[in-house]
């Protein structure tokens, strides 16, 4: 039996989703409509083209070698691709089979469909936490809770699956103390949590908004300053986390 | 004589290296790899750091006037310029190619047109002396070759479908073994060329033997003119190098006057700091010098390199966006013993790039496999990441073909130091090659029938067979029209203005390379994808010229790691290179290929017209093998994995890559980004990649992108996951990129 999934399209990247150079697969369909999304061209599972997972195997092989000797390996990203959970299962599987480390970024919206064959075959979780308190989190992604994101993000823990957490920093949006605080808060209670990456926000995605006539929430919004980020960082660290 | 030695030679291994000339050999039996990390260097002392500021001041002045100085009276030659300084009573290395730093010199044996245009550009005159010896008595290059150009050969440099012939300047890309004058010493040399004189008396004189006989007495009579340069600074070059310091010296006056005998096109150092590692280590373990002095003496000497100059016009200059002099030097590698060849001193070469600041001169060059220590490689992906001025070639594909003491020559040709010359050839423009196809043998901007007349091709859609037969037969004609320049050129250089110092400091007999090269051949390969995965329909102009496409449908583009194209532009380097290889060679070089185009892309798109795969008449082409800018998808790995498909054993001298980078594209902390650069290096060139410019783009870089966006047409920006042109982005979306590219540095 071979799976499909629907795959918005991939990118071999260095440095930017895990550890080393990786193949990232980019899946479509995401059940958030985050405010400062940079992808809305992925939001739906139609926003991609069905894909074999023989078809993906094959793609992800043309840099195999590469990837093994620049000491990477495959990233499935979305979109969320949790959306598609029996896809990434086979993926993983497959790059196990071949020795490739694994990586799953993801919300953690939709952990509760990745069962522990998904999990036992997942090196790494990149996990967005996009906010540490209920309201602000439904504020940011419109249509998502935070309660699935914790529950996924211990029970890797109980795994033993490293985790990456991701924040995305929005000012006027994500940006609040008392924010900030409790996602380090949910950080640091989580004893595989290897380190925390800030990511500022940028309007680079713009562009693919006026392209779906879609309008952009946050058009007026500026990235992070300098103190702004600086300032977050050390709340991080104040909690004992490595935070980049 | 023997004693001498004997001093110069204390402590040295090995024997096979005393008697013949062997510099390979005595690295081999003297070379101490080092495979710990950077932590042992040292900053730049006070001396150096006064000297540097001294001639920065200068670089103001030369920057806004175009050159400093120039002496417009003395052709140049190995004598002709009293000793001058930049600091006489601290400088540790001596010697500059006139009397003064940054004062250029006339060199009017490659051609005086070079001179007078050079002159003129910069409001000065040309002496009437120099003018009358140069045109009445003394015959340059530059006027052989023309007396001697065939009528299609001067229709395809007009045409621009050749371009940058070295027909009015020197040709370059010659490598000394400069080493040789150190470790020997000059006398050593001149009884060598003796022993190859009488050889060759003893032959009978026919034309091969009589020039060749001629151009080692001229060789012996340069090595004289050597003695004689160094000891008007007060040294007595005649024996071998007794110190580090001593080696250092004795090696660049070698390069020195060959710099004040010939301006060419890159005038490359070869791979000399292990050599000399193996002085500076002798010194620092006899206690004569310390780290701090052994770093000193390097960056003296570098600086000495940064300020070779040669007088240039400015349409030269804008062709190789600036005042480029490709002092290329190799550094590490892996010996024939699997032992690397890197030492301390490749470490104290980098250094340079801190202690006096990030400098496209001497052009640092890696020699890289996967086998290099990893604290070498950790250092140099640092140092990339901190000036991006390193380049990377494979040392994994060079030294199955040319030994474990090869150098490149400028920016991707490979020679054995000392054994291979090269006959530089410039490049032939392959996108035009396809234009003239379509053509019938007609350039695209002038109408003019360049080519061969062929029946051009009909209205409709575009046949792929139809076309590739006819491309075919023009690169056919191209291959020939090429090489019957090439060897013009290089007969006329031989007479007129032969290296006579450069091959003096060679094997006799020498190997010769013919280097010819391509441009365009993303163009080309995206165009015949065009033509082959979609639909092509040529337009007309009312003399029936093919000078537009219409395209219909999508079809893969080079870059994407996509074989359905990446196999079309395989063939064009394998086709092209068999064409090359029927052709008659001068001297029986053996002929060679690059994919390499430095800046003259912009030129050479400038010269073509549209092209079928959608680029507009005078759009660059994409710089060497790289990819069209904007048409890789996937990223630079995919780019890098369509180019590393390019076959290295068709194109011998050389494929070259640019790659663009911002930091936080290679990692979230400068620890990640060394590591992770690495593992790109590593991968690229186990993929059997051969050459990578790694730009690593600064936060001023973009600030001067946004103030003056049509300096950087190609620069991009990638952004979790996708790529974009950073000129065109809103004002704010690229203030934007800077607080996201740099906040980790803040």
């Amino acid at each position: 039996m071979t799976v499909t999934g629907s795959v918005h399209s991939f990118d071999v990247s260095t440095g930017v989703d895990g550890p080393g150079t990786r193949f990232v697969a980019f899946l479509a369909g995401c059940p958030l409509r985050c405010l400062y999304c940079h992808s809305p061209d992925t939001w739906y599972r139609r926003s991609g083209r069905p894909m074999s997972a023989d078809e993906l195997m094959a793609e992800i092989l043309r840099y195999e070698r590469f990837i093994k000797v620049a000491r990477g390996g495959v990233t499935l990203s979305g979109g969320e691709a949790l959306q598609q959970p029996d896809f990434v299962r086979e993926i993983f599987t497959r790059c196990h089979e071949r020795g490739l480390h694994t990586a799953l970024d993801t919300s953690g919206a939709l952990g509760a469909k990745a069962d522990d064959a998904l999990l036992d075959v997942t090196d790494l979780v990149l996990l967005d936490v996009k906010s540490g308190d209920e309201e602000t989190y439904h504020r940011v992604t419109r249509t998502g809770s935070l309660e699935p994101t914790v529950t996924f993000a211990h029970r890797l823990a109980d795994r033993g699956i490293p985790i990456w957490i991701r924040f995305v920093l929005v000012p006027g949006l994500t940006d609040a103390e008392e924010n900030v605080e409790s996602v380090a808060a949910v950080a640091a209670s989580i004893p595989t949590v290897e380190r925390v990456e800030v990511l500022p926000f940028h309007r680079l995605g713009a562009a693919k908004y006026a392209a779906l006539n879609l309008p952009f929430p946050l058009a007026d919004t500026p990235a992070p300053s300098a103190e702004l980020l600086e300032r977050v960082h050390g709340r991080f660290r104040a909690h004992g986390l490595t935070v980049y | 004589m023997l004693g001498g030695n004997m001093d110069a030679w204390r402590g040295f291994a090995g024997s096979t290296w005393r008697t013949g000339i062997d510099v390979a050999g005595f690295i081999h039996d003297n070379v101490k790899p080092y495979d710990g990390d950077a932590a042992f260097l040292a900053g730049a002392t006070g001396r150096t750091t006064k000297i540097w500021d001294r001639l920065s001041t200068m670089f103001v002045r030369e920057r806004a006037d175009g050159i400093y100085d120039v002496d417009a009276t003395t052709p140049s030659t190995i004598t002709a310029h009293a000793p001058g300084y930049i600091d006489r009573d601290t400088e540790l290395i001596v010697g500059l190619q006139t009397d003064a730093p940054l004062r250029r010199a006339i060199m009017p044996f490659g051609g005086l047109r070079m001179v007078e245009n050079g002159l003129q550009a910069y409001g000065r005159e040309m002496d009437p002396d120099v003018k009358k010896v140069f045109t009445d008595y003394r015959k340059t290059h530059n006027a052989g070759v023309f007396d001697a150009y065939p009528a299609d050969v001067l229709a395809a440099r007009r045409s621009h479908i050749i371009t940058g012939l070295p027909d009015a300047y020197g040709r370059g890309r010659i490598i000394g073994d400069y080493r040789r004058v150190a470790l020997y010493g000059v006398d050593h040399l001149i009884a060598e060329r003796h022993q190859v004189k009488t050889a060759l008396n003893a032959r009978l004189s026919v034309a091969d033997v009589i020039r060749d006989r001629e151009e080692i007495s001229e060789q012996i009579r340069a090595l004289g003119e050597l003695k004689r340069m160094a000891a008007s600074y007060g040294f007595d070059i005649s024996g071998p190098a007794t110190t580090g310091q001593e080696a250092v010296q004795w090696l660049y006056f070698a390069y020195l006057g060959a710099t004040k005998e010939q301006n060419g096109a890159a005038m490359s150092l070869g791979r000399t700091s292990t050599f000399l590692d193996v002085y500076l280590e002798r010194d620092i373990a006899e206690g004569r010098i310390t780290e701090e002095f052994a770093q000193e003496l390097i960056d003296d000497f570098v600086i000495k390199l940064r300020i070779i100059r040669f007088l240039r016009t400015p349409e030269y200059d804008e062709l190789f966006s600036g005042d480029p002099t490709w002092v290329t030097e190799s550094i590490g590698g892996i010996g024939a013993d699997d032992r690397p060849l890197v030492t301390r001193t490749s470490f104290r070469y980098l250094q340079t790039l801190y202690n006096l600041g990030p400098a496209p001169e001497p052009n640092m060059t890696v020699l890289w496999s996967q086998r290099l220590p990893l604290g070498f490689k950790r250092f140099c992906a640092r140092v990339s990441i901190d000036t991006s001025s390193i380049q990377y070639e494979n040392d994994d594909l060079l030294r199955p073909y040319l030994s474990d003491d090869a150098a490149i020559a400028c920016c991707v040709s490979g020679m054995r130091v000392g054994k291979d010359m090269q006959f530089f050839g410039a490049r032939a423009n392959m996108a035009k090659a396809l234009l003239y196809a379509i053509n019938g043998g007609r350039d695209e901007i002038s109408g003019a029938q360049v080519a061969p007349f062929m029946k051009p091709l009909g209205d409709d859609v575009l046949d792929y067979d139809q076309v590739f037969e006819a491309y075919d037969k023009t690169l056919d004609w191209l291959a020939e029209t090429y090489v019957d320049a090439l060897n013009v050129i290089h007969y006329m250089h031989d007479r007129y203005a032969y290296e006579r110092l450069e091959m003096a400091l060679h094997d006799y007999p020498v190997h010769r390379f013919l280097a010819t090269g391509i441009a365009g051949l993303s163009v080309a390969a995206d165009s015949l994808s065009a033509i082959k995965h979609a639909q092509v329909k040529p337009v007309r102009d009312e003399t029936g010229l093919v000078v537009d496409y219409e395209v219909d449908g999508d079809y893969p583009t080079f870059g994407n790691n996509d074989d359905r194209v990446d196999t079309i532009a395989v063939d064009l380097v394998d086709r092209f290179m068999e064409k090359i290889r029927r052709q008659p060679m001068y001297r029986g070089a053996e002929p060679s290929l690059s994919v390499l185009t430095i800046t003259s892309n912009v030129v050479y798109g400038k010269h073509t017209g549209n092209t079928p795969d959608g680029r507009r008449l005078g759009e660059p082409f994409a710089p060497g093998a790289n990819p069209m800018n904007g048409r890789d998808k996937h990223g630079l790995v995919a780019a890098a994995l369509s180019v590393a498909k390019l076959p290295y054993r068709s194109a011998r001298d050389g494929i070259s890559l640019t790659i663009t980078s911002t930091p936080d594209g290679l990692g979230r902390i400068k620890d990640e980004q060394v590591d992770n650069l690495v593992g790109v290096l590593d991968g690229y060139t186990d993929g059997h990649g051969f050459h990578m410019n790694v730009n690593v783009l600064d936060r001023l870089t973009l600030e001067d992108a946004m103030a003056n966006p049509s300096k950087y047409p190609q620069l991009t920006i990638r952004v979790s996951g996708y790529a974009v042109n950073f000129v065109r982005l809103t004002k704010e979306q690229q203030r934007d990129v800077i607080s996201r590219t740099f906040h980790g540095s803040l």
